[in-house]
């Protein structure tokens, strides 16, 4: 603990002498940028700190589960924690309501060490203590620095009314609103953080669930949407914020699929299994706990041309205690070349589902 | 070595030996790539070699993607100052992140959309001194937003590019695009992307390994010369302030 201290100490130093100080859940990224937190400690580690702010992100669905609503209430609930502004839109007919299963942040993170603890005396897992203690040595360091970064929710805790009823969000509906309509709520609510290269006091978030849902007027107009997602990716690139957009890709036709993929700064995409998939289950290790996989496609790289090349690109989606929201990487065992096609389906189109599919 | 194999993208372009007259010059360069490798790094090195300090070229950039701050960023990494040359003339910059051509027959209006992008186009280039004709090069960032940008209608921005080929003919400038090829390989006949090809003097290519990612290789580019019938191929990992291109197996 104490060492932590010290060496934020020299941390924070170094960043008051060069960048602008920034408000709550900021930090500063390499190339000029600042990242804000994904909601999910992990995936901000996972994507080398957070989404940085001015991206668009996009997460492509699973047709059959909706593991995209996991990224999607974190991400909605860290902005809203932090006191930042945030639009959430939806195919649902009140947008509203969805805001009642946001998750609580969990216990603070002093109480939470201390409750943690005899439970990890107990547990078995030691890879995970030490992550555990990584992770929180890093949260306490932002918080040394005088404000928080990112939380970690427990996802059986609704977040409480004062943190969704405040004037800060902005919910819209798309089941029964244009796509222009659209874009001037998107364009209203960015003009509220435009970007100037003094400090940034407050960033927004915008969450768009399931764009191109057939409940929506425009679902079979591939052009427009397109084309809104243009627009909005560049509006936030001139905005101190971030967009994320979740979209079945099933629905969309092959090259427009594509196209929406171009578009993304970082791409992500989830993917459920199946219950009782025992193939999987020889290969992977904590197979019991998963509930689904993870896909980072891109990374956003703003302001360098230097591609992010991540260990790995896959992750198991896990639910700790059924109240934390984990990513780990996947632990297989050592198979035989044969198997390797069930990484396949596990993969969608990943690079690293391609490596599975050769056979050395 | 770093000077060396950064040489190998040079020497399929044909860019190694003299600078000067820009040996790109009158010629259509169609850089592509895909959602995992991204070949935007071409562009930036084609860029920096048509601004470096011992040639006269000038460059007109028509950017769809990204703002300048973003460019300018990964310019000024890789030794080119985009803000200076932007001051010296030498660098034009159309941020066109936020054009939306008008729907329908009101889009084929001078006024608006990719018509007065050329109107502009075409008046920077004849704005300058005769002697520099030659030399300049007009990047497009990237193909695929400028058909967002102009509603899906392709052969709108077809006809922009014949358009611009013709300046190459007429200014005898060089003309390099950015395009995304796995958007039009699940469809039938992809007429904007075959049409593209075939007018490309230089097609290179970015594509991914096909053993996935790797840390020291970022990816294969494939550079085929139809001037000189030549095609060339390599792995290339790209660096903040160099690409390093080498033959297989001699990273």
């Amino acid at each position: 603990m104490a060492a932590a201290k010290t060496r934020t100490s020299t941390f924070s130093r170094n960043l008051s002498t060069a960048p602008p100080s920034h408000g709550p859940g900021l930090k500063c990224g390499p190339n000029g940028t600042v990242f804000l937190s994904s909601g999910i400690p992990d995936l901000d580690k996972i994507l080398g700190g957070g989404f940085p702010l001015g991206s668009l992100v996009m997460v492509m669905e699973d047709a059959e589960a909706p593991h995209h609503m996991l990224l999607l209430r974190n991400f909605m609930a860290q902005g809203l924690v932090l006191g930042q502004h945030l639009l959430y839109s939806s195919p649902a007919r009140d947008p509203r309501g969805f805001l009642g299963t946001l998750p609580s942040p969990a216990a603070s993170k002093d109480d939470k060490s201390r409750e943690r603890d005899p439970d990890q005396e107990k547990g078995l897992r030691i890879a995970w203590q030490y992550k555990k203690y990584f992770g929180e040595n890093q949260l306490d360091g932002q918080r040394d620095g005088k404000h928080e970064y990112s939380n970690e929710f427990d996802l059986r805790k609704p977040l409480e009314r004062h943190f969704i009823n405040g004037p800060r969000i902005d919910c819209v509906s798309i089941q029964d609103s244009d796509l222009s309509t659209l874009r001037d709520r998107c364009a209203t609510f960015l003009s509220q953080f435009p970007r100037n290269d003094g400090s940034i006091s407050c960033a927004g978030r915008i969450a768009i669930q399931s764009f191109c849902a057939p409940q929506c007027a425009y679902s079979n107009m591939e052009w427009d949407m397109l084309s809104f997602i243009r627009s909005l990716k560049s509006m936030v690139r001139s905005s101190n914020s971030v967009a994320i957009v979740t979209f079945p890709p099933s629905l969309l036709s092959p090259s427009f699929c594509k196209r929406w993929q171009h578009m993304a700064d970082t791409l992500l995409s989830v993917k459920a299994i199946q219950d009782e998939d025992k193939e999987l289950a020889q290969l992977l290790t904590g197979y019991q706990d998963m509930v689904g996989f993870l896909n980072v496609h891109k990374v956003a790289r703003i302001n360098t041309q230097v591609p992010v090349i991540l260990e790995a690109t896959t992750f198991s989606i896990k639910l700790q205690k059924r109240r934390y929201l984990v990513l780990e990487c996947l632990n297989q065992a050592p198979v035989d070349g044969s198997s390797g096609t069930s990484y396949g389906t596990s993969g969608g189109c990943s690079s690293s589902s391609k490596t599975g599919n050769l056979d050395f | 070595m770093n000077q060396r194999s950064s040489n190998l993208l040079d020497e399929a372009l044909g860019l190694d030996q003299v600078i000067e007259p820009w040996p790109l010059r009158g010629r259509v360069v169609a850089i592509e790539d895909q959602v995992e490798t991204s070949g935007s790094f071409v562009l930036h090195h084609l860029l920096k070699r048509s601004l470096s300090p011992n040639s006269s070229n000038v460059t007109i950039f028509i950017a769809f993607s990204q703002p300048f701050s973003h460019y300018d960023r990964i310019l000024r990494k890789l030794g080119c100052n985009l803000v200076s040359q932007r001051d010296n003339s030498r660098f034009f910059f159309f941020d066109m992140l936020k054009l939306q051509c008008p729907d329908g027959d009101e889009g084929i209006t001078p006024e608006g959309g990719l018509i007065a992008l050329y109107g502009k186009i075409h008046k920077t280039i004849s704005a300058l001194p005769e002697i520099s004709w030659k030399n300049v090069s007009i990047i497009i960032d990237d193909l695929s937003l400028m058909e967002v940008a102009a509603n899906g209608s392709s052969d709108y921005v077809l006809d922009f590019l014949h358009y611009c080929r013709t300046l190459t003919s007429e200014f005898d400038c060089s003309l390099i695009t950015l395009n995304h090829e796995d958007i039009y390989s699940s469809e039938d006949r992809p007429t904007f992307f075959i049409q593209m090809e075939y007018l490309a003097d230089i097609l290179i290519k970015a594509e991914p390994l096909a053993t996935g990612l790797a840390t020291d290789v970022h990816g294969q580019l494939t550079v085929s010369n139809k001037g000189r019938n030549k095609v060339s191929n390599f792995h290339f990992k790209v660096k903040e302030n160099v690409v390093e291109c080498f033959y297989p197996g001699r990273s």
